[in-house]
This record gives C-alpha cells, structure tokens and sequence, in this order.
C-alpha cells in the first residue's frame, strides 16, 4: 500500500514544474553544506538564523539564508515585472537596470533639492519622493510599453533607447554627483522593520499582491494567450494591445520599487551603479525558472526562486572565499550547469535513462 | 487614434530628453572652430611636405599650425578631458578641480566627457576630442590596457596626451603622467598600522580587504603596497574581496566577511571611502564595534570630506589620501608644452595622512618619514 503511495508521490513530484528550479537553489545551497563540514565547521552554519542585538537597529535577525533572501530582494522583484513582459510580448525589457537607477536618482533629487550633494534633512516629505520614484517608473515603463505594443518595435530595440538613456538622465537630475541622504526615514527602506530587513518584507508585499491579482482575475490567462498568440487573442476579443503596454508598465513600475531599495540601502543615490547589471540577473532569474524566453506561458514562482538562486550563488562565492578574480568563471560554470539541466533534451534523456532502467527491472 | 497620438507624442517627449541629455553645448560650439583647425593644418601640410624632407617634420609643423590657429581662434586654449565616470566622492573632486582649472576665466575651453566607467565610450570620447582639434588631451584612463591604437591617433594629430589618476601600461605615446604613487598609499597604510599596533600593544593581526575595482591600479597598488608590509611584519590576510569602490558593493561583502571571519578579524582596510561607508553599515549591523579604542581598526583610504566628517567621529580610525586635485599640476604640464619645453614624464601630486590626535604616530615609508594630520573641523572644511 505504502510503495504505491510513494510512487504517486514521486509521480506528482516529477510532473511538478518548480522541481528543477528548486533543485538547482537547493544544489546551489548544499555546496555550503560540503564546504563547511570539509572545513570542521558546523555543516549547517550556513543555515542558521540567529537574533543578533545591535546598536543602530536593535535585535535583527543575522544569518546567511537571511542575506541571500534580503540581497535578492531587488532581482526578486525585477524578476516580477521581467515575467510578465516575456510572457506577454516574447521579449525583454533590457532597460529595467537603468530606470532603477533613473528613479532613486529622481527620488534622492527631490528629497534633497536640486544641486544638493549630501544632506541629512528632507526637502520634500518622504512620500512625495517615493511617489516621484514610482511616477518615474511608470513613465519609463509606459514609453517602453507604447514603442513595442503601439509601435510593433521589437522589445529588445525599444528597451535599448533607455536602457543608456536612463541613466544619463539620472545623472543630469543629479548633476553628475552622488546624492547622499543620510536621513533614518529614507534608510528605512533598505534596513530593518523590526527584526527582519524591509526589503524583504517589500518583495513578499510586491509577490503577494501580483499573485493575489493573478490568481484572483483573469489577468494572467490573458497575457499568457497574448504570449503564446496575439492575434488570436485578439479576434477571440482580448485588447493585446493594452495587455503588452500594461506588462511594460508594471515592469517600469517593479524597476521603480526596486530602485528605492537600492538606493535606501545606501542612503544614497549612486546613479552610475545602481542596477547595474541587473537587467541581466532579472532575464536569468526569468530562465532559470524554467521559463521560456519565447513567451506564452509562465510560472511567477519559478522566477522568484530563480532570483534567490542567482544570489545564493553570490553568497557562496563569498562564504567559499572564492577570489574576485575567480568569482565571475565560476558564477558562469554553475549557470551552464543549471540551463543544462533544466533544458528540454537533457530531461528527455534522463527520462529515456529511467524508462530504460525500469524495462531492464521487468526483463529481470 | 488618441491612443496612438499620445503614444507618439510621449516617446516624442522621451527622445527629445534624450537629446538633450546627449547633446553637449561644447561640441556644437567646437565644430566651426575646429573645421578653422582642420583648414589649417591642411593648408599647413601642403607647404610643410614642399620644404621638409621628412614626414615627421611635416607632421611637427601640423602639430604647431592646429595650435597657432587654435589659440587664434577663440584665443583660448582648448583642453579635452576624458573622466573615468562619478563614481565616488574622490572623483566628483577631480572633476570640479579640472572645471576650475580650465575654466573660461583661465583661458581654457574645456570639452569635459564623463565615460560612465565605460572603455569604449572613453576611447570614442578621445576620438571625439580629435576630430574637434583640440589643443590638448586629459585622460583618466578606466583600465590600464588597450590604449596604443587611440594614443597613435593623437600622436599623428599631433595632440598631446596627459594622462592622470589611473595609469596606461601598454603605451608610452603620452606626455606625462600626473597623478598619486598608489603603492606608496598602499604601503603608508601598512608601515602606520604596524607603528599603531606596537603603540596599542597590539601583537596579533588579522586583517580583512575590500578591494577596489579588480585590475584598476588604484586597487593594484593599495592591495600590493599594503600586501607587502604584511608579508614582511608576518601578518594574517585573512580574506580580500571587491566591492567595486561602491559603497552597496563594501556592504555585501562585509556583510559576508562578519560572518565567515566572525570574532577573527581586528583589521578592516577599504580601499575607498565610499567601501568603508557600506562596511560601516554591515558592521553595525553585525554588532562589530570598529574605530578607535576598539575592536576593529578601520583603515580608508581617498580621504574625501565625507570621509574625514567619520574620522572626526570617531568611525574610522585612519584616512589615506589620493589627493585628486590633479588640475593645476596638469596646467603646469600644458605651461611647460606651451612654452616649447619638455616636461617630466612622471609628475606626483603630494598625498596626505589623517587620523585623529591619538592616532598619530610616527612612521617611515621607505626610509622616509611621513607627517600625518591631525582631523579637526578646518581640515574638513579646507578638505574638497
């Protein structure tokens, strides 16, 4: 009784969608395991979570698992916006490193006043700053959403126009300077709400309402028909025009929010080095959720993990002690490793091994 | 129809911001002036290539005809200079003390070109300053290699090269090289924390590094020259990491470091301000206590404003500057040129030490004894 209950166990398993991408984090995670128990510490350090008491923040909760989730936050809530845009329009928002940078240099400008390099007092109240972040984000994401939805420009050319535009415009609002705004409000966002880092609380906020919305209306089956045929969504009667444009613009708008945890981090606009690179680490986290670049249907799940999965690598290379030098050859090595794995042929030949293995047990 | 006039009009709007973000005033105003050059040294190569006998000459002469039309021009002299990017406080300081320099009132024009840390975008800015005649090329160059093709340019333009800050290692096709002996600062930082320690009575110890930018030689040369003294004193390098001179780039790597190295480690040394900022942060966060008469000696260097406002409070215990006011040394560079002499080929502009009062110690570099200064509030505010 027991063993057929575990074959259909391992039956639904195996036809989970998440499995790949939850085993590459948890393979990405057991390296600290091996490392660790090799080196005669604790094979778990790595996973422990412990409640640290400090004096600027209080009691926090201190431990790797926590960096890599808090040091995720921003891919993780790019990753969302990345998502849909491939789902819907088969293509990538390049720009989305750019505007986060467009929009803390925009918020940081207006908090501290044109001009102004470093201040520790508020120009304008909080809100109005953040609310010109998120403005800022959905202009950017509404210009990219027009060119591709209204224009029929190819994604990838019409994201180009701002992913090295944005950050020079940043750079004018700032005056070719760094923005520091050393003010307790501001760091909120990038330090601790309690115990746990706000950036994490602001990325579970960020999946929560999206899949709530998802799941709730019809919204997600609607950019998935866009993706997989948008001119047959269109005569079934779904507008796939104000689809595509509302998938770039929520992308602009997860650019925004993550441009404010980036530079409240900070405490500062750094409009050269903010996102940078991280249109990239967006599209991976999108493939490395086991979703097709090609667009149509798509798992939000898939690409959250796939974020964490980028930072873990991150955060091993540092807990390794890997060099800098290093650091990048063996980042790409464990990449090829788990695009290998989740690709279509290396599962079909795994599966061809299994099936082969099991008629072997008949014969014998 | 609406919707699609308001598309149009609203990525109208976008590219237009575009330009205007694009669209240097100094290029526009350049052109003529520098077509006038071009004229010039044509008319200039057809009556050198009659009476000189060798190509070099007539290339001499060009050189001499752009600069005499050029300063006849607008009677200014006209200066190109290609910065790295604005990545730190340090360099928004060595951008301003170019702007002051060359500026309208002194008798420059100044192209100035901020390369975003970007290579090619810096070589296309050089080539840029070519073809609009300039009189003389200031380059900040980002990496050290890759340099000889453009430096060959200049060189058959007949333009002057200065290079300062960061240095080109695979071309000698410039003038000369202004900037800070980063292995000096390297080892400054070294031969300081071994007088501190014997002062603290400090046997043991156990530094972690944040590294700069990796194969720029501001991290070349902090890392080695501080390396080095710690091979021979027998110290512990526990760790180095980079955390690209950028202060979210110090956070997460001390982040990591205040875990794997948790209670082992007494030394922090970052290799720029903006690093120890973000270190500081992880720090706290971490509950390491860090600056004098504590645990963890942190060591900075650059020594921006902002920097000494943290050695003043006590945050980092000491400051080693790369001073980045390059400026009037490189305007003492185009003197000597203009003036028809040689100048040097390496050209250092004086560094300075900070920490506070109890901190000071005497130390040598290389048999020379270094004066460090005391932090007060003048020094912050004299500070660029």
């Amino acid at each position: 009784m027991s063993s057929i209950n575990s074959k259909s166990f391992w039956r639904r398993i195996k036809s989970w969608p998440l499995l790949l991408p939850v085993v590459a984090l948890l393979l990405v995670m057991a390296v600290n395991i091996i490392h660790d128990a090799a080196t005669g510490a604790n094979p778990l350090s790595f996973f422990l979570v412990s409640l640290k008491d400090t004096t600027t923040n209080g009691t926090i909760l201190y431990g790797r698992i926590i960096d890599i989730i808090n040091r995720g936050s921003e891919v993780a809530i790019l990753a969302i916006g990345m998502t849909l845009v491939v789902s819907a329009s088969a293509g990538t928002d390049i720009s989305v490193g750019s505007v986060m940078s467009l929009c803390a240099s925009f918020m940081c400008m207006m908090l501290a006043g044109y001009g102004v390099s470093s201040t520790t007092t508020l120009a304008v109240p909080l809100v109005i700053g953040l609310l010109a972040a998120v403005v800022m984000g959905l202009v950017c994401g509404a210009f990219n959403g027009t060119l591709v939805a209204h224009l029929s420009i190819q994604p990838m050319v019409a994201t180009l126009i701002l992913y090295s535009a944005a950050r020079a415009i940043g750079l004018l609002l700032c005056n070719d300077l760094i923005v520091y705004v050393r003010n307790p409000s501001f760091a909120f966002f990038g330090a601790f709400a309690g115990p746990i880092p706000t950036p994490i609380i602001i990325t579970v906020i960020c999946i929560v309402i999206v899949s709530l919305v998802l799941k709730k209306t019809a919204l997600g089956m609607y950019i998935q028909s866009v993706g997989i045929n948008a001119k047959a969504s269109r005569i079934a009667g779904l507008n796939s025009k104000l689809l595509i444009f509302l998938a770039y613009t929520l992308c602009g708008l997860f650019a925004a929010i993550a441009g404010i945890v980036a530079s409240s981090r900070i405490t500062s606009a750094d409009s050269n080095n903010i996102g940078l690179y991280l249109e990239m680490d967006a599209i991976l986290s999108v493939a490395l959720g086991g979703n097709s670049l090609g667009g149509g249907k798509f798992n939000l799940a898939g690409s959250i993990i796939g974020a964490y999965t980028i930072q873990a690598i991150t955060t091993t290379l540092y807990a390794l002690g890997v060099s800098s030098i290093q650091a990048p050859v063996f980042k790409a090595i464990i990449v090829i490793l788990i695009v290998v794995i989740e690709a279509p042929p290396f599962k079909a030949f795994v599966n061809r091994m299994s099936a082969a293995k099991a008629a072997k047990g008949v014969k014998a | 129809m609406k919707k699609k006039l308001l598309g149009a009009i609203l990525s109208a709007a976008m590219v237009m911001s575009l330009l205007a973000g694009c669209g240097s005033t100094a290029a526009e105003t350049a052109a003529p002036a520098a077509e006038a050059v071009e004229e010039a040294a044509d008319t200039a190569a057809d009556a050198a290539a009659d009476t000189a006998a060798t190509v070099e000459e007539a290339a001499e002469k060009v050189e001499e005809a752009a600069a005499d039309t050029g300063a006849a021009a607008g009677g200014n002299i006209k200066v190109g200079f290609a910065q790295v990017g604005h990545e730190s406080d340090w360099r928004t300081a060595s951008t301003k003390s170019c702007q002051d320099v060359f500026s309208a009132e002194n008798g420059y024009d100044l192209s100035f070109v901020d390369c975003d840390n970007d290579e090619a975008a810096q070589k296309e800015a050089v080539r840029s300053f070519i073809e609009q005649g300039v009189d003389y090329i200031i380059i900040d160059p980002i990496i050290a290699t890759g340099w000889d093709t453009v430096l060959t340019e200049c060189e058959d333009a007949g333009i002057p090269v200065i290079v300062i800050d960061r240095t080109i290692d695979d071309s000698d096709k410039y003038v000369s090289w202004v900037g800070s002996d980063f292995l000096t600062e390297g080892k400054a930082a070294g031969e300081w924390l071994k007088a501190y320690a014997e002062k603290q009575g400090i046997k043991e110890i156990n530094a972690l590094i944040i590294q700069g930018t990796i194969g720029s030689s501001a991290q070349i040369g902090r890392t080695d020259g501080f390396n080095e003294i710690a091979k021979r004193e027998g110290w512990t390098v526990l760790d180095q990491q980079t955390g690209d001179f950028t202060e979210a780039g110090g956070q997460e790597v001390m982040e990591s470091f205040c875990k794997s190295y948790a209670g082992k480690f007494n030394v922090v040394v970052c290799e720029n301000d903006n690093e120890a900022f973000g270190a500081m942060t992880a720090m706290d966060n971490a509950g390491v206590k860090y600056g004098p008469g504590n645990d963890v000696i942190l060591i900075s260097y650059d020594a921006c404003t902002a920097g000494l406002e943290d050695v003043k409070a006590g945050k980092i215990t000491a400051d080693f500057e790369c001073n980045p006011l390059a400026a009037p040394t490189v305007e003492g560079v185009i003197k000597t040129l203009e003036a028809g002499k040689t100048p040097e080929n390496q050209i250092l502009v004086p560094d300075n030490w900070y920490a506070l009062k109890d901190q000071i110690v005497d130390f040598a570099v290389e048999g020379n004894a270094q004066k460090m200064i005391e932090v007060t509030d003048d020094v912050i505010a004299a500070q660029y």
